[in-house]
């Protein structure tokens, strides 16, 4: 693996940074979808995340890394059978590319073919969904992805859990991911059930402002060059990070929402028509995550306000051909929630 | 610097082929826009001829599947070998080297993907049929174009491609013996040749100057003027160099003419994001930016900028394409479903259990038959099962709209009304739409089949109303694409909305009474074909000519003075059901 440009090194694209960091410290908020422009740095920036992320405990040994302080049924059919106390690891959180032109046993796992064929064994080996277990999932060019695949997807991002009915194989394992996607939409709408998984949506686009343009130049330059000495350069920066997103996964629980939050969302949730009740509960958690990475200690309107367009902009019941408008909607309507 | 480089016209794009070969890698490739022939060969033989003997320059078949793209499992070692053995694709293979795309204009988004995939990371993932691999493929890419005048190589490649040569206009006159300079030298060099702020300051500048979004241009162009500072034996890059780099990359990708020199830069329009509170707002030399966007303005090719002047679509794009370039085997795609006996060949995939299976039984008897060494698997060829997948029948509907002048009176932006509602329907069940639009002589496409609603919607809005109403050659253009998508394994649903005013007939010839007898010979064709087809009746009284064609196509008929937005909308569902 090539080194991977620092996240912190990134020239603007605040949004989209927000988006992922907010994934990070509660990835109940559910997945991020980052569109734009060519050549703006989205998957840099999915890549940058993996070293950002602070190592997490897992079950000594277990091959899908269940979480100690999980319930039995939150894990794996080893771990949850096993009683007394669970050994426990600390394992970086895994961030998992899924390439175009995967087949489908890679993404839910199949029979391992080699014990199968040379021993006649009857095991299972894991795929990608296994191994993006309590981490990230992230699918460059997920417009471009083949339908059946994402159908895998849409089913297991649902119920958190990956069910193998194959070959003879009756397995079923935990499969908790924040599902990251990026994308052009000129290359091709996503689908409206898909659209739907992801928790955030940002849209990015190249800077326009040239003084930003030589920065994201420059720095491009320099890491191409030699990328040691600029990782090494950015290293403190990311390490800053890294320790604000740990600080922020201690403080979530005690974040408050008060009550006056929960009716501005609801509120805002209502002015807008978005459909059920994800929206409102995004809306709380995604607030929630962005006050505990500001140090705050209850949800603010300003973190509503600033976390809002994310969370609600693709999931306004629209005219499907208006796509312009959905971002200057949720504008109006947050003018006038916070106006009142 | 010089506006005309020395040498012909075959300088520039030999020139290319020399900076690529320092560093095939960072600069991406090159975009060959040429007809095939010795104009052609003599540049590939130059790029064959400039890179190290060692490095493979491999060729990409058209239509590669997967498999042979990224790699996968090697079936004939994997049944000598009696486990899994990988087999690595072409770009794995290339690594080091080239690969040559031809008919890049035909490029499927899926493969262009695969390939920007590849060059972003200079490796080549697979996770395919048991198989992981992370391989090195750092790679340059040189696309073949034999597109026509509206067909270009995917953007989302193209954007990746240091290069756009243009060789359509040469002839085998302009070959000229080309002699490589010292390309192992300037890459022992390339490392260290040093870039000044100003410079990165500058080629950045030049980019927005002329109207190029993406950030990779000028990162493109930096690395061109670096491989030229190599081969030219400098230790920086200098002024000379990235002028070459801005005329090279920059200029083909040019949407802006730049501004006149003593002018100031256009100001970007609104920054809506705060200036960087870093040292990113340090001012850029002016005199050198200035001087670079006077030495594009002579390399900018003549009739570019009167081009330029032109509408365009949508920021860099021309016409709007659809995939209907993606070719698809039918029976090779699709769900899953099942496995009969027969070869892998021809994008047929092994079902590697089900063969398997098919050979275990076999297995005692073989043995003791071929004396097959215990442990190993003997599998005959008559054991080979190959999947079969039910191929996913797309519904596409095809939208014919009467864009005449009768048309626009009558209602023509409630018809457009109509066809929006019924995009949306077909964004919501993934159906494709396709849009064709007749007025004055003849029909046209506007869109390709597409999923993407944007490219709809803009090729709807831009619709202008106007002219004759040459029904008859509207109902024609449809059924021959409905046709052609149907071979293509589609079920295509036509929606002809007009007014039924037909005054044009094919040959050209106006006339009413001819032009309905035309326009109802072809509905009748269509009707015999048996394709489903909906004729919305767009008049304000109900046109009866509306009404017989409809019947004529077999198809249903719905008058829309006496149906709402959503009235149609149901009629297409069933239509399409």
């Amino acid at each position: 693996m090539g080194a991977v440009f620092p996240f912190s090194a990134i020239v603007g694209q605040d949004e989209m940074k927000l988006a992922l960091l907010i994934a990070a410290i509660d990835p109940s908020v559910g997945g991020v979808l980052v569109l734009g422009d060519r050549g703006t740095g989205k998957s840099t920036a999915v890549r940058g995340l993996a070293s950002l992320l602070p190592p997490m405990n897992a079950v000594a040994g277990c091959r899908y890394r269940c979480d100690p302080a999980a319930g039995p049924s939150a894990r794996c059919e080893e771990c949850a059978a096993r009683s007394g106390s669970l050994g426990s690891q600390r394992v970086p959180v895994p961030v998992v590319d899924l390439p175009l032109g995967v087949t489908e046993d890679r993404v839910v796992g199949a029979l391992d073919l080699e014990r199968a064929i040379t021993r006649g064994e009857k095991a299972f080996e894991p795929g990608l969904l296994a191994r993006a277990h309590r981490g990230f999932l992230y699918v460059d060019e997920v417009n471009l992805l083949e339908d059946h695949i994402v159908d895998l997807l849409l089913d297991v991002a649902a119920s958190g859990q990956n069910v193998v009915e194959r070959e003879g194989l009756s397995v079923r394992h935990p499969a908790r991911f924040v599902l990251v996607g990026s994308g052009n939409p000129e290359e091709g709408d996503l689908r409206p059930q898909l659209l739907d998984r992801f928790g955030l949506s940002v849209e990015i686009g190249t800077p326009k402002d040239l003084a930003q343009r030589v920065e994201v130049v420059r720095r491009r330059d320099a890491f191409e060059r030699d990328p040691e000495a600029f990782l090494e350069l950015w290293r403190r920066e990311d390490m800053r990070i890294r320790r604000k997103i740990a600080a922020a996964h201690r403080r979530l629980p005690g974040v408050v929402v008060p009550d006056a939050t929960l009716l501005r969302a609801a509120g805002l949730c209502m002015a807008l028509g978005t459909d059920g009740l994800r929206g409102e509960l995004t809306l709380m958690r995604a607030a929630r995550a962005l006050a505990a990475l500001e140090g705050a200690e209850s949800v603010e309107d300003a973190h509503l306000r600033r976390i809002a367009p994310a969370v609600l902009r693709h999931r306004l019941r629209r005219n499907p051909l208006d796509e312009a408008s959905s971002g200057t909607r949720v504008e109006i309507a947050l003018a006038q929630q916070f106006a009142a | 610097m010089t506006a005309a480089p020395p040498g012909g016209a075959m300088a520039g794009p030999l020139r290319a082929a020399h900076l690529l070969a320092v560093d095939p890698h960072r600069l991406g490739g090159a975009a060959v826009r040429a007809r095939p022939g010795p104009v052609r060969d003599h540049w590939l033989a130059a790029l064959r001829g400039a890179l190290p003997p060692s490095e493979p320059v491999r060729r990409l078949p058209v239509g590669i599947d997967d498999d042979r793209l990224l790699g996968g499992l090697d079936l004939a070692e994997t049944l000598k070998a009696g486990r899994p053995i990988a087999r690595r694709g072409v770009l794995a293979e290339a690594d080091g080297g080239m690969v040559v795309v031809p008919c890049a204009e035909r490029l499927s988004p899926g493969t262009a993907a695969r390939l920007a995939g590849v060059l972003d990371r200079g490796a080549v993932v697979v996770e395919r049929d048991g198989i992981q691999d992370h391989a090195r493929a750092r790679i340059g890419l040189a696309l073949l174009d034999e597109g026509e005048a509206d067909e270009a190589p995917p953007e989302a490649l193209l954007d990746r491609l240091a290069f756009r040569l243009d060789l359509v206009d040469l002839s085998i006159r302009d070959i000229a013996p080309d002699t490589p300079p010292d390309i192992p030298a300037a890459r022992a060099r390339l490392h260290a040749v040093a870039v000044t702020p100003e410079i990165v300051g500058a080629v950045t500048e030049v980019a927005l100057r002329l109207g190029i979004a993406s950030l990779r241009a000028p990162l493109l162009a930096l690395a061109a003027a670096r491989a030229g500072a190599a081969l030219a034996g400098r230790t920086s890059v200098t002024e000379d160099d990235l002028a070459e780099g801005v005329r090279l990359v920059l200029c083909p990708r040019a949407t802006l003419a730049p501004a006149q020199s003593d002018e100031t830069p256009p100001e970007p329009p609104a920054p809506d994001e705060p200036t960087p509170d870093d040292k990113a707002g340090e001012p850029v030399e002016s005199d050198l930016t200035d001087r670079l966007v006077e030495a594009t303005r002579a390399a900018l090719p003549p009739g570019l900028l009167d081009a330029l002047q032109a509408p365009k679509g949508g920021g860099e794009h021309g016409r709007s394409r659809g995939d209907s370039s993606v070719q698809k085997r039918p029976g090779t795609t699709g769900r899953p479903a099942g496995s009969r006996p027969g070869e892998p060949r021809g994008g047929a995939r092994l079902d590697l259990l089900a063969t398997l299976r098919a050979a275990a039984p076999w297995q005692g008897l073989r043995r003791r038959v071929d004396a097959v060494e215990p442990g190993r698997v003997a599998v005959r060829r008559e054991d080979f099962r190959v999947g079969v997948r039910k191929p996913h029948s797309r519904a596409t509907a095809i939208v014919a709209v009467d864009a005449s002048g009768s048309s626009a009176m009558n209602r023509l932006a409630e018809a457009k009304g109509a066809v929006e509602l019924l995009l949306a329907q077909a964004y919501v069940r993934r159906d494709r739409v396709a849009l064709l639009a007749f007025r004055r002589s003849g029909a046209e496409i506007l869109l390709e089949p597409t999923r993407s609603l944007v490219r709809a919607k803009r090729s709807l809005a831009g619709l202008p109303g106007g002219g004759g109403t040459p029904l008859a050659a509207g109902i024609e253009a449809a059924a021959r694409l409905a046709d052609t998508l149907r071979r293509r394994g589609d079920a295509p649903t036509l929606v002809l909305l007009t007014d039924g005013g037909a005054n044009v007939c094919r040959s050209g010839e106006t006339g009413r009474a001819a032009a309905a007898a035309d326009a109802l010979a072809v509905a009748r064709r269509v009707g015999a074909e048996g394709l489903s087809a909906l004729v919305i009746d767009t008049s304000p009284r109900g046109q009866p000519l509306a009404g017989e064609v409809a019947a004529a196509m077999a198809a249903r008929y719905l008058p829309l003075p006496r149906a709402d937005a959503a009235a149609v909308s149901r009629a297409v569902r069933l239509a399409m059901a």
